[in-house]
């Protein structure tokens, strides 16, 4: 699984990779987690909201940081 | 299976397919719950000046009229006033906020025409929910889907500038009046700055690979909300925000308190004052660079006012230290050409100015 942050590295973009991390140690999922902080890749997802969250190329969550429930049940899929 | 800890989400706008169960089914329990809540604030506000002096010169036992005791008893009523009405406001706005999203805004504005456009833009911009660490990626979004150049500015000029936060502390610390001109005048410089912005097709000064994108917003799923949900976004969105201003406001008020305690009435009226003509530009000039929000200035802004700083003059100050910031432009270099930047820092800084100047001359 491919996971990808997206945003420009604020206070928030940061607590969403915390809690992407937290919620694939406890789902114990094997993925990867790669932090986007370029807006040219960022605009590239089509979002403009940051920050957001991709998995598998999927826009899951725009704007905003996800809950780890929220986070947890788009691993499970 | 360890029990699940949420991390409270954010007020901005969230999009995803699936949202988290609700906590309670009926929206009556929580309307009832809701309306007792409303009706112990007001009791609770209500009582805030007889609490401060009682605390001041009843519990402490300092004398009226002493230096320590003026300011205690204005940090005394300005804290918990401020900060009750900041609860209040953040979780009402909180809750408008869950109808609109960058995406839906941005197809309101997608083609629309200057002026007509530049208002529309400067009034979603209160109510879109944006942070500012957003402002390049929306840009890119708003440009890319067809929003004009001075439109995506009068929105992007409006969202921080005239915010819930700016607006409850100036109601909260110096009356209805103030806050509805710093209403006016911050939609004023949105819509007018964008007009202009927009008037002098400035389009290819920005980046080229900005430009060459077209969107492709249909990747961001939609969201059903309840409005469980829409009230439960109000309460995430005072838990985020004043968990995160309390401590800017508290320290702002004390600033403030000592300023009214120990600072003699006039001090500021000859460098501040209406007299001093080149105070609003150097409130501007000053201003410019800096960055605060708004909860922290506010209250020192109440201060110098009590002490004779022109109204206008202290109004351009606020305006120039949230609507625009270093920061903010090193920032925007990422999209944006140097002498696209310089008109924009230079159309804003001329819009704030004229502000100032117009208040010092009519009040």
């Amino acid at each position: 699984m491919e996971i990808k942050v997206l945003g420009p590295g604020c206070a928030k973009c940061a607590e969403v990779e915390k809690i992407m991390r937290a919620a694939v140690d406890e789902a114990g999922v094997s993925a990867t987690i790669e932090k986007v902080s370029d807006f040219q890749k960022i605009a590239g997802f089509g979002v403009f909201a940051t920050p957001a969250v991709v998995i598998d190329g999927q826009v899951k969550c725009v704007g905003k940081v996800p809950s780890k429930a929220e986070a947890l049940a788009w691993l499970k899929k | 299976m360890k029990p699940l800890k949420t991390v409270p989400s954010s007020p901005c706008a969230c999009v995803t397919t699936e949202s988290v169960p609700a906590r309670s089914a009926s929206p009556w329990r929580d309307i009832g719950l809701g309306l007792l809540t409303l009706a112990a604030w007001f009791l609770l506000y209500s009582q805030l000046r007889p609490f401060s002096r009682f605390l001041a010169y009843d519990l402490i036992g300092l004398t009226a009229g002493s230096h320590l005791g003026a300011s205690l008893e204005f940090f005394f009523y300005d804290t918990p006033k401020v900060l009750m009405l900041l609860v209040l406001v953040v979780y009402g706005v909180g809750v408008i906020r869950t109808f609109f999203t960058p995406e839906k805004t941005r197809k309101i504005l997608a083609g629309r025409s200057l002026f007509a456009g530049n208002v529309l833009a400067a009034l979603l911009g209160i109510v879109t929910p944006f942070c500012s660490c957003s402002a390049v990626p929306l840009f890119i979004g708003f440009v890319s889907a067809g929003v004009p150049l001075g439109v995506t500015f009068s929105f992007l000029i409006s969202a921080p500038m005239v915010n819930e936060i700016a607006l409850i502390l100036l109601y909260g610390l110096l009356g209805w009046k103030v806050a509805g001109l710093y209403l006016a005048t911050g939609l004023f410089v949105a819509i007018a700055s964008g007009w202009i912005i927009g008037r002098l097709n400035m389009e290819e000064h920005i980046e080229e690979w900005v430009r060459q994108l077209r969107a492709n917003g249909d990747q961001v799923p939609i969201e059903l909300l309840s409005w469980t949900d829409r009230l439960a976004r109000g309460r995430d969105a005072v838990r985020e925000i004043v968990g995160k201003v309390w401590i800017y406001v508290v320290a702002g008020i004390a600033v403030g308190a000592g300023i009214h305690g120990y600072v003699p009435e006039g001090a500021l009226a000859a460098i501040m004052g209406k007299g001093a003509w080149w105070s609003v530009p150097a409130a501007v000039l000053l201003g410019v660079p800096m960055y605060a929000n708004a909860a922290g200035i506010v209250p020192v802004i109440h201060a110098l006012l009590e002490k004779g700083a022109a109204l206008g003059t202290v109004l351009a100050f606020m305006m120039s230290v949230i609507a625009l910031s270093l920061p903010e432009v090193v920032i925007l270099r990422k999209v944006l050409m140097p002498r696209l930047i310089g008109v924009f820092v230079g159309v804003v800084a001329a819009g704030i100015l004229l502000v100032g100047y117009l208040f010092n001359l009519i009040i």
